[in-house]
């Protein structure tokens, strides 16, 4: 007893920490997941069901569309610059300065890389311009930009840096003496990469899209500060049952689609680090 | 070299020029744009109006302030917070560490979108002790800025053997607060600076909760902004990200100097078996 | 260790959920000891004293905070300006940006602080939910106003109103006499909504204004949104929303919005028209209240008195919105008539949404609205 009270101790400096932490993550995230099964001060499951709506299932599955295809075209696309990266001089200055773009760039996202994109492609934007006055092309439209083809574009801006970021340590972990006992047992590259490399990259591909599906799919200032019309997505419709003025009594349907996200979110997570597993056992 | 060989490599530099210029222009362009954008004038011409706005407009101004400020208290506190605390796992509590790097990892999995409906409440017992000023934004941003600087600190105690140098300074007679802040902290001083920069980054480009909040930070000043001025907050928006680049370039050149300097103290080890407490 | 492992973690979830049990009342209302309690209670001038001493009680409150008042809303700007001037009275206008339901988390989340709104600015929903936050107040000109524009008790009383029109810019597209017109090739890609009818009052009454438009009544607004999903689909639609920014810069050279917001651009752009269509005269008042814990009371009251005299329901023409006390006004002669003669013809009964309309098509737009917009 007097032992299990001595290693209990020390444990006290870490009361500051645990403190903090309940207040401003643990509790709102409780809230959430309770909030969800309140309604008007009551436990009650009408929001959960609610979560079955039509509109609430389309844009779900909105979301989903939506961080799956930028997540793909991000992890494919990061991949090919990834190892154009890592094809080169290891310490080169063209390594550096892909690695420290894609670190910025990865954290480019929100109200800033919404205007960057309103200022290229939107009505007055730069190459909108170009291509009516120098092609005669119309490349606005109807406002595609501020749509779910848009989000797409602009989510990819920053999914591609990150699949850089998070996949060049896997291809780093490429050893080159498995290319050479390749070769030297007459294998072409496509076989190489069909039979050797790419099997032992399979998992931490699929990992990192696991990771740029989540990220997109959480993503939310892009798309408030480039969607005004309608709620496409989930995170929108959550600020809509927050601030809307029409639709009014909706605060604990807002916890209800939090938690929704929670759910999937996790989902996510727990298959990555399953992948994680598996990726580091061959790529140390 | 075979021609086999010579054909393979000429196709690989083909393949990495071809993906560098087209990655490399989908990059550039809206960034171009944007300079392009804010120093257009309707008609023809070029003009750096929109860019002396940033100085000028008073709610622009006031909310680059209130940013910065952000930025600097988050990063005090979090240091206050996690440092500590991390020192203190590694010596003291080291099979709480699963626990702590769980909790720190938490908020990424937890969107700040989510975490902000939850926000609401807290931050209506926030406002009744410490009033309504954006900067009480403060708490939750350290919590969002904890998995980066949770790892980067980590790294940083990684690297040198903390125990060791705790003892050493014990043996010697040093208090706890001594430790922590004159043995262990200069020695990860590039460590916190990799955290303290990342957090910046973060910070200066917060939305979520700023806006869901209401409260007034540069990004939602900025978006306020995109609605009757678009071209100066096309120029906020290239200066805040400019200022986050600079920032973490800044960042790597730290990190490299960090691997240049290990601070490592080799101490001959101590006669008596170590004890427990 | 493991076990060590799994105590912390319910240890912390148990104070967790202690804490969030207890927190999920609510902070305790902060007491505000004021001396101004006399004018938190005051349902007139007269309870005050009269007219003299509520002016004297506001100008020693020194200030006046508003919210959610854009300068060019029904000419706010210049009310405000107006009102500052007249009793040199501070008027701190906060989030201009703001749709009413902000409006009222703001009062509770500053309740208690000196920066909380005064007086509230709201649609018809929003104004209707939360009467209990609002204090009971007859203005010197009350009984002027039409019944079905004010509560018995001055709860809250609507300042303004207007129609929803068409604004369109004659230099980029051909003239709109009917809402249909807009279905044109012509306009591809220009037809903008002021807000996003789900969230913001001004497109929720556009898309009632297509539904009387095209066969639907106050009490059906599905019309509406068929008319808007044909707009869609003949790519006319354009989900960007309309400033004056976007406006004059000929991005949205078509917009759907309150008669009094579009008419505020023919002042800047004076090829700007605007148009209310034949037949389907929606109309929309804002209501007018006083926050029950006004930090300033009696400039909170005096603002009322200004919005409701002459003068301000003028001011309130000049960004071309209805007063509420215009047929009083009329026939007093105290209207200013070439102001009100440039306000947009009405042809056809004025469609006034009452509470429970409201509701019915604020559910259905919010089932079906993602068929427009996605």
């Amino acid at each position: 007893m007097s032992r299990g009270v001595r290693r209990l101790a020390p444990a006290l400096g870490l009361v500051p920490f645990f403190g903090y932490l309940t207040i401003f993550l643990i509790i709102p995230t409780i809230a959430v997941v309770v909030g969800a099964f309140v309604e008007k001060d009551q436990a009650s499951l009408s929001n959960i069901k609610a979560l079955g709506d039509n509109v609430v299932l389309r844009t779900l599955w909105h979301s989903i569309v939506l961080s799956a295809e930028s997540a793909i075209i991000g992890a494919v696309l990061g991949a090919l610059l990834a190892y154009a990266v890592v094809t080169g001089k290891p310490d080169g200055l063209l390594r550096r300065t892909v690695t420290s773009a894609c670190g910025v760039l990865a954290q480019f996202g929100g109200v800033t890389l919404a205007f960057a994109f309103i200022a290229t492609l939107g009505f007055s934007g730069v190459v909108t311009e170009a291509g009516r006055d120098v092609f005669g092309i119309d490349l606005f439209g109807s406002g595609w930009l501020f749509g779910l083809k848009g989000l797409t574009l602009v989510y990819t801006y920053f999914q591609i840096p990150l699949m850089v970021i998070v996949f060049l340590p896997s291809l780093d972990g490429m050893r080159v003496q498995w290319r050479e006992a390749a070769e030297s047992l007459g294998a072409t590259t496509w076989q190489f990469w069909r039979y050797v490399a790419g099997p032992l990259l399979l998992p931490a591909f699929l990992g990192s899209t696991l990771l740029l599906f989540a990220n997109a799919f959480a993503a939310y200032a892009t798309a408030a500060a480039l969607v005004s019309q309608g709620s496409p997505i989930l995170p929108l419709l959550i600020r809509n049952a927050l601030t809307s003025e029409i639709v009014l009594g909706q605060s604990h349907l807002a916890f209800a689609l939090a938690l929704d996200m929670i759910v999937v979110v996790v989902i996510v997570m727990t298959l990555y680090a399953l992948l994680l597993r598996r990726t580091s056992r061959w790529l140390r | 070299m075979s021609t086999a060989r010579i054909r393979a490599h000429r196709r690989l530099q083909a393949f990495r020029i071809a993906v560098f210029v087209l990655l490399g222009l989908f990059f550039v362009v809206p960034l171009g744009s944007m300079a392009a954008y804010s120093i257009r004038v309707p008609g023809g011409g070029r003009t750096l109006e929109f860019w002396k706005q940033l100085g000028q407009d008073p709610d622009l101004r006031g909310a680059i302030v209130t940013s910065l400020e952000l930025a600097f208290l988050t990063v005090a506190l979090m240091l206050v917070l996690l440092v500590p605390t991390m020192i203190w796992v590694r010596l003291r509590v080291l099979w709480m560490s699963r626990v702590v790097e769980f909790l720190c990892l938490l908020p990424l999995t937890i969107p700040a979108i989510v975490l902000v409906v939850g926000l609401k409440g807290v931050y209506a017992w926030v406002t009744y002790f410490f009033g309504d000023s954006s900067l009480t934004l403060t708490f939750a941003y350290v919590v969002l800025v904890l998995p980066y600087a949770y790892r980067s600190i980590d790294a940083g105690l990684a690297s040198i053997d903390v125990i060791t140098l705790s003892e050493a300074a014990r043996s010697l007679g040093a208090n706890w607060f001594t430790v922590i802040t004159r043995i262990v902290v200069p020695n990860i001083g590039s460590a916190l600076l990799s955290a303290a920069f990342i957090s910046v980054a973060l910070v200066l480009g917060e939305f979520t909760l700023a806006s869901l909040l209401n409260y007034n930070n540069l990004q939602v000043v900025i978006n306020l902004l995109g609605k009757s001025d678009s071209q100066t907050s096309v120029a906020a928006s290239l200066a805040s990200l400019i200022f986050a680049f600079v920032l973490l370039v800044m960042l790597s050149f730290v990190g490299r100097r960090r691997s240049a300097r290990r601070a490592t103290i080799v101490i001959a080890p101590a006669p008596q078996p170590m004890k427990e407490g | 260790m493991k076990r060590t492992t799994r105590n912390a973690a319910l240890v912390i979830s148990v104070v967790a959920i202690s804490l969030g049990a207890a927190a999920c009342g609510g902070p305790p209302d902060k007491k505000d000891s004021d001396s101004t309690t006399k004018a938190a209670s005051a349902t007139s001038a007269k309870d005050l004293g009269g007219m003299k001493a509520l002016v004297e009680a506001a100008q020693k409150e020194g200030e006046l905070n508003v919210i959610a008042l854009p300068p060019t809303w029904a000419n706010y700007g210049e009310i405000i300006k107006a009102f500052g001037k007249k009793y040199d009275i501070k008027v701190n206008s906060a989030q201009p940006d703001a749709a009413s339901q902000d409006e009222i988390n703001a009062a509770n989340t500053l309740k208690g602080t000196k920066r909380a709104p005064d007086v509230f600015d709201l649609g018809q929903s929003v104004a209707l939910a939360n009467t209990k936050m609002f204090a009971p107040y007859k203005v010197a000109t009350f009984d002027s106003i039409p019944e079905e524009f004010k509560d018995a008790n001055g709860t809250w009383v609507n300042d303004y109103g207007g129609y929803m029109s068409i604004g369109f810019d004659t230099k980029k597209v051909p003239e709109v006499t009917s809402l249909n017109d807009l279905l044109g090739a012509k306009y591809k890609g220009k037809v903008a909504l002021n807000g996003d009818p789900t969230q913001a009052g001004a497109a929720f009454s556009g898309v009632v204004m297509a539904s009387v438009a095209n066969g639907g009544s106050a009490d059906d607004i599905a019309p509406g949104v068929n008319f808007f999903q044909k707009l869609k689909k003949a790519g006319n639609f354009l989900p960007v929303d309309p400033t004056p920014a976007t406006i004059e810069s000929g991005q949205t050279p078509v917009v759907i919005d309150w008669d009094y917001t579009n008419a505020a651009e023919t002042a800047k752009l004076p090829s700007w028209k605007v148009v209310v269509p034949e037949g389907a005269a929606v109309g929309g008042y804002y209501y007018q209240a006083i926050n029950k814990d006004a930090p300033h009371p009696a400039a909170a009251r005096l603002w009322q008195e200004f919005l409701y005299s002459d003068e301000g329901q003028n001011l309130f023409l000049g960004g071309g919105a209805r007063p509420v006390r215009a047929d009083a006004m009329k026939s007093d002669g105290t209207l200013d008539e070439a102001l009100f003669g440039k306000l947009p013809e009405v042809k056809g009964a004025p469609v006034l949404l009452t509470e429970a309309q409201t509701k019915t098509a604020a559910d259905y737009l919010s089932k079906n609205w993602s068929k427009v917009a996605g």
